[in-house]
């Protein structure tokens, strides 16, 4: 793809536009974009398999570690899933609680970003602004759960905490100023030219490079998919909720932006219908630590897309497989060719509106040439016994640091 | 608009003057453990659910206990308070926990008279 009359820049992975480390190689002729290689992996954390290796009460925290901004989307898609096959019914008052935390986030992480949007096009008065208003629903979200992120709310079975009467009155509270504050938005997202101007025609994907190239969530519907976990496949206590997905036509970065800020006012109905509808009785059934053997895939509407989460159970306390797709690697496909024939200036916008979260997305990448004859499989123990030698080779011996380590700690 | 900038042009600053005012957590917030050695039977369901191992239990005497928490350890998930049946663990709304030597990060509770709830560092 790269050849010798463009100019090739790396963006990333350490670079300023970026908050996550991912690498972006542009090549461009000119100013404008002519190809784009991604190449994720630079904060791969291991996650799925350190789930193997703890019980799933602890697993509940370690998932819910996978992403600051929607922690309470990993944790309950991981947690549907062993109850699912634990086939556990979770009671009605807790599916409410989680329906209601699980919006507070999506209007937190929406208003997120709204800012970082505005701040990439240098609008950042409405950073200033949402962010503020930001506070209102971690406020909300603090008093609830105790923190501001990674509320820790989920339990296998049900919820942890419970809500008050006067939590409930507080929240009111809150979303009623923030309905109020996201309709300025909604006035600002639709009339405001600079606006429109800088975002329209930026980063387009029609509706049927949509559907080839299976973006998700608020990307998707900005292309006017119809496609929402929420409605298709309802979990929590979705199919008690009337609310619209919310879609757009115009496919580039605004139709992005009037789908988030128009899903702020969904979301605002939903919060209330969960707290007026919210049924009495236990917040959580009690689950035996040992989960029968299964499987079981599970799907979620996180605030930026389908999350899905695959959990093989053997019987045991611990999981076999914990698999995690984050909404992000969905989308990553989208952006490459959103950037296809673009101008280099509205490259942080447009990697900017798929909301990316690349240390979710993160994995792996194992490159593996399909001529050699003798490629084959790795036993876990080998591999171990791989890198010691490698390291080894090089100087470095592990056998004996990790002897050191252990006298240090048993000295300590 | 105007409004706006007219009501942040006279507002106080949003900022805390920190050591001198300190901002009240929220209630429920989960903070620094406390642990209440006459209540606990040692039966370890906290060690065993801990998703960090920051809390290890270790027997005295007869009858009794005394936690070692890792503070930096810890993420204050609170797990072992709910896996605790015997109500022996407790979350305060203590945040100022920031050490410069990590030793002191590693908090002993434990009784050293007849149910006097102590804390110590570790040595
Ligand atoms: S769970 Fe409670 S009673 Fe059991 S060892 Fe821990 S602190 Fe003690
Ligand atoms: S709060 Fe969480 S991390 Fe800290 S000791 Fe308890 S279970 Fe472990």
């Amino acid at each position: 793809m790269h050849n010798s009359d463009k100019f090739k820049i790396p963006v990333g992975p350490q670079h300023p536009a970026l908050k996550e480390p991912e690498s972006f190689s542009l090549a461009l002729k000119g100013e404008k974009i002519m190809g784009v290689d991604i190449r994720l992996g630079y904060n791969h954390r291991g996650i799925e398999k350190a789930c193997e290796e703890r019980t799933y009460i602890q697993d509940i925290y370690l998932i819910e570690r996978i992403c600051g901004i929607c922690s309470h989307s990993h944790s309950t898609c991981f947690i549907q899933a062993v109850e699912e096959i634990a086939g556990v019914s979770v009671p009605k008052r807790a599916l409410y609680i989680r329906t209601l935390i699980a919006e507070l986030e999506r209007i937190h992480s929406h208003l997120l970003w709204l800012g970082v949007a505005g701040h990439e096009i240098g609008f950042d008065t409405l950073l200033m602004y949402s962010w503020r208003d930001r506070e209102i629903v971690m406020d909300i979200l603090a008093l609830l759960t105790g923190n501001r992120v990674n509320y820790g709310i989920n339990t296998i079975g049900g919820v942890r905490r419970d809500i008050s009467e006067e939590e409930k009155q507080e929240i009111l509270k809150g979303i009623n100023i923030l309905e109020e504050r996201t309709k300025y938005y909604i006035e600002v997202a639709t009339e405001e030219t600079t606006i429109i101007k800088r975002l329209s025609g930026v980063g387009v994907l029609n509706y049927d490079d949509t559907l080839r190239l299976d973006a998700v969530g608020p990307t998707a519907r900005a292309s006017g998919v119809q496609r929402d976990v929420r409605k298709d496949d309802p979990y929590a206590a979705y199919s008690e909720m009337d609310f619209n997905v919310i879609t757009d036509n115009h496919g580039d970065v605004y139709g992005r932006t009037v789908v988030r800020v128009k899903e702020l006012m969904e979301s605002y109905q939903i919060v209330r219908q969960c707290i007026k509808n919210m049924p009495d009785g236990p917040i959580v059934v009690k689950v035996p630590r040992k989960i029968p053997a299964g499987e079981a895939l599970s799907r979620y509407e996180a605030p930026r897309g389908e999350d899905v989460h695959y959990v093989k159970s053997n019987g045991t306390e611990k999981p076999e497989r914990v698999k995690v797709r984050a909404p992000t690697l969905a989308n990553i496909q989208a952006v490459k060719h959103m950037l296809k024939d673009r101008y280099l200036a509205d490259m942080p916008i447009v990697v900017a509106a798929i909301d990316p979260c690349f240390s979710c997305t993160d994995r792996l990448i194992a490159v593996k040439n399909s001529n050699n004859k003798n490629n084959h499989t790795m036993t876990w123990e080998a591999l171990h016994a791989y890198s010691i030698a490698w390291y080894k080779a090089r100087g470095i011996d592990f056998a004996g640091l990790n002897k050191n380590l252990k006298k240090r700690l048993e000295g300590s | 608009m105007i409004r706006q900038v007219l009501y942040s042009l006279f507002k106080k600053p949003a900022t805390n003057l920190y050591p001198a005012q300190k901002l009240e957590m929220p209630k429920g917030y989960r903070g620094k453990l406390v642990f209440y050695p006459e209540k606990c039977i040692g039966c370890k369901m906290c060690m065993k659910d801990c998703p960090t191992g920051a809390i290890t239990i270790n027997k005295i005497a007869e009858k009794k206990f005394e936690a070692v928490i890792d503070l930096g350890k810890c993420i204050y998930c609170a797990q072992c308070v709910d896996s605790c049946i015997k109500k022996a663990l407790e979350v305060t709304k203590d945040v100022t926990l920031a050490q410069l030597d990590d030793k002191k990060l590693k908090v002993v509770f434990g009784s050293d008279s007849e149910n006097n709830r102590t804390e110590k560092q570790a040595p």
